[in-house]
């Protein structure tokens, strides 16, 4: 259905009049909302050639660009492992063997109820010290992972029985089952979701800036304490440009999901939605 | 084990987790006020208001929580607005949350038999009243599955605020590893408390799925 | 739609590019860089049985460490990528001596918390950054210094005439670095509790700006700094109350090592280098050079 026809009547004259004064009002509360906040900013002197300065030296420019690629780096290497521990960990919770089951769902449950913050910090505290960027990638991989690892078999778990026993009929082995009949039906359905995932994975490589990782975050918060200007740190400045260009990042990804799913829309599409 | 909590470390790590508790629970709450508002908004005859959802969501989703932060602790004092810490804390993480909590409610609106809605506007009930009292109520109960994972999702976030001057489990790690204190020592209490925590919010949810399941 | 955004996304990462590819060069800083010492590179330079000197000869560089967001002392300038400050001065001194000129040296930003490792683990010659010489400290690693005292003080808005010395923050919201022995020494003196922290000094000076919180507390020559880079808006309160002796930390198993630094650091005391790197940084500030420290370690 498409939402919201469905939810009121097609809007008679006087409904209509309702909807515009409503929408009318609204859209004036919001326009004063958004004027009072430019105006703010104004006088607080965040919109001033100082405070936007340092984003036009060439020196800060191939900074945001190092740091860009070393955050797309940390993504890329921890999108790449946490899919296969994903798929290792959700191999695991699908074995015939209880305590293979048994090991990896605790390892899922507890790695999904860490906060990513905390692992990292103490993973680059013990063991990666004079390299953050594997405490970083190990951290994101172990959560992710995880995630990924439900996401993949609540997937699997979504192909009809019949499939799997029509396999078991034929007298293929378990892995023959999984691989030629089950995983391949079920990537489709998972697609989405597991992209979905890699957002978060995409934004959480900005706490890599807790661990002196020199990524896009990282690099905006050393162009903000170093530039003082007569009206204090444009901390302001720096976010709006590092946030647009993460905003960017993972609107570019969630495309790729949905041109996935509109490729994929014929098969069955049970979703696991991600976590925050 | 014992070593961590001497010289009143005990006392540190009981108030991180009572913050951490306290900044997740008044997040929780606001979130989901503001998440079902958004996702109002987002279905409402009100092309304004559709906007305005479909904006808050796309801005707030793909947004590091950690770049929300720096904007809500930096930003918010230009506009002359002056709150403690833990209140900008609180903020960020409703804003943040909302969005998903918003998607997730409009999903589950989604998944609402159509003849549903169909047959409380026949009766004549109103865009409000249809989504009150006949739509949200039964979108609330398949919702609760991929509600659970946001509101379990919420706690483990608000670790972040920890690096934003709030004294919560996060900042007693930090606080505790420059005393010098073994990071694993460190880690496995700090661990323990949040699985507590997720293990709650688990139960509760599954409390919920209990106590509003229906025979469909 | 979806078109739309791809074209969108298309056009910003174009913008970026053509913004990368016209940005200006940083303007020569004119009158700073010209008061600053240079420093007459030995060329003869050995230093017999240390291991720290002879990889970094056959690296044909010295790895440096130091802060990188502490005006005048450990700062990375923005516009030019270059290191600034009084302790980047002392730090290529001590290199001219070792036989290493300013195009010999790599320096490496070292966040507090790894300062004893990256010594020890060899990711860096030495380090020179706000390092106070402590017991606790000296187990882990060698000093050589000081070569500068610093204190705790206090910074505050110019016009508060009312903040005299630390019992003077009384009630009052102080700011400091995340977990830094300054929070512990001002919860003495019953600050509105708890301290805010933040893990950057010019994220507390910004708050102090923008009116959040009433000062800002740590050593006072970090506070100098930035009290220089906002002039007329802050100032250092000027009443010390600890004694934070810098050094250069060094290896703790290099003795020889820790010598030679030593004495580069002595001979540039005494002719006259440490007053004019002082005087082109830190005095900037306003504050007059103090007395130099008698070399302890």
């Amino acid at each position: 259905m498409s939402g919201s026809s469905v939810l009121y009547d097609v809007p008679g004259p006087r409904a209509r009049a309702r909807n515009l004064i409503l929408g009318v009002l609204a859209g004036a509360g919001l326009l004063g909302l958004l004027w009072y906040v430019y105006r703010s900013l104004d006088d607080a002197n965040q919109f001033s050639a100082a405070m936007w300065d340092p984003f036009l030296y060439k020196n800060v420019q191939e900074r945001i660009l190092t740091g860009l690629l070393d955050t797309l780096r940390a993504f890329a290497t921890a999108a790449v492992l946490s899919l296969v521990f994903g798929a290792l960990l959700a191999a695991g919770r699908l074995s015939d063997h209880k305590p293979v089951r048994a090991v990896c769902t605790a390892v899922v449950q507890f790695f999904r109820a860490m906060p990513l913050l905390i692992m990292i910090f103490a993973l680059y505290q013990s063991l990666f010290t004079t390299a953050p960027f594997w405490g970083l990638v190990i951290g994101l991989t172990l959560y992710n992972g995880s995630v990924q690892a439900e996401i993949i078999r609540s997937g699997i778990n979504a192909v009809p029985r019949g499939q799997g026993e029509a396999g078991y009929a034929l007298g293929l082995r378990k892995s023959q089952v999984m691989g030629t009949v089950l995983v391949p039906q079920a990537v489709r359905s998972m697609l989405p979701a597991i992209i979905g995932q890699l957002v978060v994975t995409l934004k959480d490589t900005s706490l890599g800036l807790i661990i002196t990782f020199p990524e896009l975050l990282y690099v905006g918060k050393w162009i903000a304490s170093n530039s003082s200007t007569p009206d204090g740190y444009p901390y302001i400045p720096v976010t709006i440009v590092i946030g647009s260009i993460y905003i960017i990042l993972c609107l570019l990804l969630t495309a790729l999901a949905k041109w996935i799913e509109g490729r994929s829309r014929r098969g069955a599409n049970r979703r696991t939605s991600a976590a925050a | 084990m014992g070593r961590l909590f001497e010289n009143g470390n005990l006392a540190l790590f009981r108030d991180g987790f009572l913050q951490t508790v306290e900044i997740s629970a008044l997040s929780a709450l606001f979130a989901l006020l503001l998440g079902t508002l958004l996702a109002a908004f987002r279905v409402s005859p009100v092309p304004v208001l559709r906007v305005f959802g479909t904006v808050w969501v796309n801005l707030f989703r793909n947004t590091p929580l950690t770049v929300l932060f720096f904007a809500v602790t930096f930003g918010l004092p230009r506009l002359g607005v002056h709150f403690a810490s833990t209140t900008l804390a609180v903020i960020a993480l409703s804003a943040y949350t909302a969005s998903f909590v918003c998607e997730v409610l409009r999903a589950g609106i989604n998944t609402v038999p159509v003849g549903q809605a169909e047959a409380a506007r026949s009766l004549g009930m109103t865009f409000g009243q249809t989504l009150t009292q006949v739509v949200l109520p039964q979108a609330g109960r398949t919702v609760l599955g991929p509600m659970s994972s946001v509101f379990i999702a919420l706690p483990r976030n608000s670790a972040i605020a920890g690096a934003f001057s709030v004294s919560e489990l996060y900042h007693f790690q930090q606080t505790m590893t420059d005393l010098g204190y073994g990071i694993f020592l460190i880690f496995f209490w700090v661990a323990l408390a949040y699985l507590f925590l997720s293990a709650c919010v688990a139960l509760f949810f599954r409390f919920l799925e209990t106590r509003l399941a229906v025979a469909r | 739609m979806r078109t739309r955004r791809t074209i969108a996304a298309a056009l910003s990462v174009l913008a970026l590019t053509a913004v990368a590819a016209c940005g200006k060069e940083a303007a020569p800083a004119s009158d700073t860089t010209a008061k600053l010492p240079t420093y007459t590179v030995k060329t003869d330079a050995k230093v017999e049985g240390s291991k720290t000197f002879d990889e970094a000869k056959k690296r044909g560089k010295l790895i440096i460490g130091a802060k990188a967001d502490q005006p005048f002392l450990g700062f990375e300038n923005v516009a030019s990528g270059t290191r600034e400050g009084f302790d980047i001065e002392i730090a290529k001194m001590v290199a001219a001596d070792l036989g290493f000129g300013p195009d010999k040296i790599e320096f490496k930003t070292i966040v507090s918390a790894n300062r004893e490792t990256s010594i020890s683990n060899g990711q860096i010659d030495y380090y020179v950054g706000t390092y106070s010489i402590t017991p606790a400290r000296k187990e882990k690693v060698s000093f050589a210094g000081p070569y500068y005292v610093a204190g705790q003080d206090l910074l505050v808005l110019k016009d508060k005439a009312e903040y005299t010395g630390p019992e003077s923050i009384k009630g009052k919201k102080v700011c400091s670095a995340t977990g830094s022995t300054s929070v512990k020494q001002i919860e003495k003196f019953a600050p509105v509790m708890p301290v805010t922290q933040y893990d950057t000094y010019a994220a507390c000076v910004e708050k102090l700006l923008s009116d959040e919180i009433d000062a800002v507390t740590t050593d006072d020559a970090i506070l100098k700094g930035f009290a220089a880079k906002n002039p007329g808006k802050l100032k250092v309160v000027g009443k010390t109350f600890s004694q934070e002796p810098y050094g250069i930390g060094v290896s703790k198993d290099d003795a020889a090592f820790q010598k030679a630094v030593a004495a580069a650091l002595k001979a540039h005391e005494d002719n006259g280098d440490w007053k004019k790197a002082y005087d082109a940084t830190l005095g900037l500030s306003g504050a007059a050079a103090p007395e130099i420290p008698a070399l302890t370690n």
